[in-house]
């Protein structure tokens, strides 16, 4: 392979965990307080509002429902208006992030769901606020929950952001299709396979190590 | 000091509502534990809740150390949480916490600085015995240690009232009455007022002062433990009392035995002694003085606090009037005579 090919790939390995990164970081910013939202706002909970709560699920399953290419073109005029161009790794993150975050949101949520209500109860009794429930309770006890998710969210991604390639996103994604489809390189094909997949597997094993440090059952 | 009065709780409106609490009335005097025992869905949960407000009455009025609690605003209800401490059947003590980290949580709740809640955690960790497992996870606890921790979380605000949901029912009978006694021992050094809700005899005779008997949302006794372990007033306080005593007649018995008396029949009844009967040799005075034979089918003593309760199953072999001048005799004797039925005699 010449050092040309290799650089090439280097960059495009680097681009697709920075477009990873920048989204997963920003869609969890943003998807979990959502998520927790979208469980502390149901009838009968700490912070219970059902009209809110109905607002809040139906824009989350409208976002988690449009199909991600869909969404990627959808958005364009979005994406110009916030980084000034639809293509790059910078336009790419912009639709990836607005389809984490309707996922990382329920993701958080079904983490959640999984606390013993009995928990809440108790603090409730200790004379806790709503806030400190949320920040003593809820979220160090779904800890667990949430990285798995976190971590299901990164996987899901990395082949989004590979998606992303194909319309001129950049990226692994980008690489194969454009040497290693357009121009029969099956070489580069295999390359960026085994790089994504390597990928995956490197954040599933960061993720499942960190959900086992966290377990304290 | 905890005062409910004309507390209702409906669930639901219209045609669908349910009725958890009907117009409840209890008054727990500072520094007692109360007892309050009930079938499972009769509403004894509904009850504890409705002291701290984890469950709003719809109706009627709830006073803790003289605040009426329903009137609090939502801040108000937070600080009055503060001193009315919770414990719960299945502990709700936080997985990823120690149990140090357990018990400083309300300390941190109310804003307490890193070095007071230590002071104030290690010598409740003390006091439950678990002074050695503080930087365990409760997953690492057994259920009456993890009981324990939750014990030391509640008292960790200082409270003046300790409500326990159930706090035995997830517990075997020895570890039960391990943290019963400290639960006692946490009322005699504490002064601190004990509400409990059970379905257990044993929790009620082992540590109430007083009980109240809840069924279908209302409070349908209330009364002295060693009062109503000698003498329930309602046919549900009965059946608890034989339930825990074990005492019923032997099954083929019970087929045999016919409500109405006949020719050749004789009564088989329940009797109970409470006080000074109990150590009177009664028995052999009834065969002496009326002239029947008493056939023992089982008999109990237990003692209840500070009284001493006996309970005797028995037929009584005699002609009718003899036997109607015996239990007249018992009567008088401050026996409780319960005709259970009466029974052929096969000769």
């Amino acid at each position: 392979m010449s050092s040309a090919m290799f650089n090439l790939i280097l960059q495009a390995t680097l681009d697709t965990l920075y477009m990873v990164a920048i989204s997963g970081v920003i869609s969890t910013l943003i998807g979990l307080p959502l998520g927790v939202m979208l469980y502390a706002t149901r009838p009968r909970q700490i912070l219970a509002m059902p009209v809110l709560n109905q607002v809040l699920g139906i824009i989350t399953n409208i976002g988690r429902s449009i199909p991600f290419i869909i969404l990627m073109v959808a958005i364009i005029p979005f994406t110009r208006m916030l980084v000034g161009t639809s293509i790059g790794i910078n336009a790419a993150s912009v639709p990836l992030t607005i389809a984490a975050i309707p996922f990382v949101a329920r993701l958080i949520e079904g983490a959640l769901n999984e606390i013993s209500p009995g928990l809440i109860e108790s603090a409730q009794s200790m004379g806790a606020t709503p806030w400190q429930i949320i920040c003593k309770v809820l979220i160090p006890e779904a800890r667990g929950g949430i990285i798995t998710g976190l971590t299901i969210t990164l996987v899901t991604l990395v082949s989004y952001s590979a998606m992303a390639g194909a319309v001129g996103g950049g990226g692994l994604g980008d690489l194969g299709i454009r040497y290693g489809y357009n121009r029969f390189n099956p070489t580069i094909m295999l390359i960026t396979v085994i790089i994504l997949v390597v990928m995956v597997q490197g954040f599933q094993s960061l993720g499942d190590y960190l959900v086992r440090k966290s377990d304290r059952k | 000091m905890i005062e409910l009065s004309n507390v209702s709780k409906t669930y639901g409106s219209g045609k669908n509502a349910v009725f958890a609490l009907k117009e409840v009335n209890l008054t727990i005097p500072k520094g007692t534990i109360h007892g309050v025992i009930g079938l499972s869905g009769a509403g004894k949960s509904t009850l504890i809740r409705c002291v701290n407000l984890l469950e709003r009455p719809t109706s009627g009025s709830v006073t803790v150390d003289g605040q009426e609690m329903t009137l609090l605003k939502r801040s108000e209800l937070n600080q009055a949480r503060h001193r009315i401490g919770m414990i719960f059947q299945h502990f709700n003590l936080l997985t990823t916490r120690t149990v140090f980290d357990n018990v400083a949580l309300p300390l941190e709740l109310m804003g307490q600085k890193r070095g007071a809640i230590k002071e104030r955690v290690l010598p409740l960790l003390e006091m439950v015995g678990l002074a050695d497992k503080a930087q365990q996870y409760p997953a690492q606890l057994s259920g009456g240690q993890k009981q324990r921790v939750a014990i030391a979380r509640a008292l960790a605000s200082k409270p003046n009232v300790l409500l326990c949901d159930e706090a035995t029912s997830a517990l075997d009978p020895q570890t039960t009455g391990s943290i019963l006694e400290l639960l006692r021992s946490i009322n005699q050094q504490l002064g601190i007022t004990i509400l409990l809700i059970t379905h257990e005899m044993e929790v009620v005779k082992s540590i109430c002062h007083r009980v109240s008997l809840i069924s279908d949302g209302k409070l349908v006794e209330d009364a002295e433990v060693g009062d109503f372990f000698t003498a329930p007033i309602t046919q549900l306080g009965r059946e608890f009392l034989n339930d825990f005593l074990q005492l019923s007649p032997p099954k083929e018995l019970i087929e045999r035995l016919s409500d109405a008396p006949g020719e050749h029949t004789h009564p088989v009844v329940r009797l109970t002694f409470s006080g000074d009967a109990v150590s009177t040799p009664l028995i052999s005075r009834l065969a002496r003085e009326c002239s029947v034979d008493v056939s023992i089918l089982q008999a109990k003593v237990e003692s209840i606090q500070d009284r001493t309760l006996g309970l005797m199953i028995a037929e009584l072999l005699g002609t009718p009037a003899q036997t109607q001048e015996a239990m007249a005799y018992l009567e008088a004797h401050q026996l409780q005579v319960e005709v259970l039925g009466h029974v052929q005699r096969n000769v």
